[in-house]
């Protein structure tokens, strides 16, 4: 009994210091803006660094569901729906959720473990003893690239993984290459694709929130800096699938 | 700083401590690991505040400031970290140019002779293409001098500045907080445990022991004590009122119960 309440107290505990350290970064984002050349490079290290993995999960992922589809729909003699198929779960579902997914693992880990190790070796105290503040300097401009970076890397996901399933559903199983990709035109609309962008952006403040908040508060030793970036993963994962369910349940 | 409290975690680090940093003035502040040193500067600079007395700097309590008040008064101070403690993914001239770069808007050209004036001064100007990663312990803590004085700071305060360091280095150092002190001015706070070292360069010195002022006076006058834990300190015995061992359970009967 002591000890679930220890885990309720925690876990509270934790919430609330993410949401103040929420907006603590929020009030710090806006001067952030004023170093770009800062939000560039942090862009480039979690949005251009990750391209290779998601264009390449993105294009498994497509691939499969074509199979897949294929097979599902060939069942009830639907076959040419595959392009809506294939379209509607990636740009609602995959695209958003694997990307976040990857991203926790391939970018947030890199973030935590990075601001940890400044936090573990001086580098964030020196910071402010030279009166700048760290939030401004590390942790904003970290977060709002991985908030701009999500969006933009779920879409090249979407559109690899499009391309790998037409690459299976036409070239391979042999539906046809137009009613592919008109059906889908016909059926595909605005508000799906705002869907996935929303979800997208919303991964995007979760993920990167979780991983700058852990580095910036980890233990300052070897192994808390690795439990932070575990505690990254982790979070980030589960909170990703359980804000996809409210999300999408928001938009039915 | 007047009747200082402050604890950790319930450990009460410092009971009432008295002491005061002249301007102008090299000041060491010595006492053995565990004293808590480096919680004393970091009460000065304002990163933690105390629970009880006061902690003045340049004439204002610190626990009053508001952030950006903290903040401001950093900026006259300048410190040098243990480890040094430069950003790693900045070169050597960035990490000195860093604290321009983020206070002023200094056009590039004179960022640069200033930059490379200060490294000039610490030895170490061609090295300013090198990574923090490329740089050896003693190169480090250089660098991170010629940063920690680049805005020309009132007050310098060096964490522990002569750990781990070959006796070159070392000797540099000293000559470099000397001169720093005598050339510029700049009221010199030294953190250490190195007796011999500091009573080379200290005006004023004073001996942390148990949480309170246990010594102060010229080095000349600490190494005439006859207080027991000031001998002890700058003897080196393991003997004395600072207890070598950690309070642990008999010895004999531990080794033979668990046998």
């Amino acid at each position: 009994m002591a000890a679930g309440g220890g885990v309720v107290l925690g876990g509270v505990r934790r919430l609330g210091g993410t949401t103040l350290f929420l907006l603590r970064l929020l009030a710090q984002c806006l001067p952030a803006l004023s170093r770009p050349h800062l939000l560039w490079a942090q862009i480039y290290n979690t949005g251009a660094r990750s391209l290779i993995i998601i264009m390449l999960s993105g294009l498994f992922v497509g691939m499969v569901l074509g199979l897949q589809g294929y097979d599902l729909l060939q069942r009830f003699g639907s076959e040419e729906a595959l392009g809506t198929a294939a379209a509607l779960g990636l740009l609602k579902e995959l695209g958003p959720v694997v990307t976040a997914l990857l991203f926790a693992g391939r970018a947030g880990t890199a973030l935590t473990s990075e601001i940890g190790l400044m936090r573990a070796t001086d580098q964030l105290t020196a910071m402010e003893i030279m009166a700048v503040d760290p939030l401004r300097y590390v942790a904003a401009p970290r977060f709002l690239g991985g908030v701009i970076a999500m969006p933009l890397l779920a879409a090249v996901f979407s559109v690899i993984g499009l391309f790998g399933a037409q690459l299976i559903g036409v070239q391979l199983m042999g539906v046809d290459k137009g009613v592919f990709w008109s059906q889908m035109q016909a059926a595909v609309g605005m508000r799906d694709v705002t869907e996935g962008i929303v979800k997208s952006l919303v991964f995007g403040v979760a993920c990167s929130l979780i991983a700058v908040y852990e580095g910036y508060n980890a233990e300052p030793t070897a192994a808390g800096v690795g439990l932070a970036t575990t505690r990254t993963v982790v979070a980030s994962s589960v909170l990703t699938l359980l804000l996809d369910y409210v999300l999408t349940a928001a938009f039915l | 700083m007047r009747d200082v409290h402050y604890g950790i975690g319930g450990r009460p680090i410092f009971r009432g401590l008295d002491l005061k940093v002249r301007r102008g003035r090299i000041t060491a502040i010595m006492g053995p690991s565990g004293t808590g040193k480096t919680t004393l500067l970091r009460l000065v600079t304002g990163q933690i505040s105390a629970e009880r007395g006061q902690v003045l700097a340049f004439g204002r309590d610190v626990a009053t400031l508001s952030t950006r008040e903290i903040y401001a008064l950093r900026r006259r101070m300048g410190m040098l970290f243990q480890n040094g403690a430069l950003l790693t993914d900045l070169d050597v001239f960035e990490n000195v140019a860093f604290p321009v770069r983020e206070h002023t808007d200094l056009p590039e050209p004179l960022v640069r002779r200033l930059v490379l004036t200060k490294l000039q001064a610490v030895g170490l100007r061609g090295a300013a293409e090198l990574m923090p990663a490329e740089l050896s312990g003693g190169m480090a803590r250089r660098v991170a001098l010629a940063r920690a004085i680049v805005m020309d700071p009132e007050v310098l305060i060096y964490d522990e500045p002569f750990v781990g360091l070959d006796p070159i280095s070392l000797g540099f150092i000293l000559r470099l907080i000397k001169q720093m002190n005598r050339a510029l001015g700049i009221t010199s706070i030294v953190v250490s445990h190195d007796v011999q070292e500091l009573s080379s360069i200290a005006d004023d010195s004073y001996l942390l022991s148990g949480g309170r002022v246990a010594a102060a006076g010229a080095p000349a006058q600490l190494a005439a004590s006859d207080s027991p834990a000031v001998r002890q300190f700058i003897t080196g015995s393991a003997e004395g009122p600072v207890a070598f061992h950690y309070p642990a359970p008999d010895y004999l009967g531990q080794l033979l119960a668990d046998a």
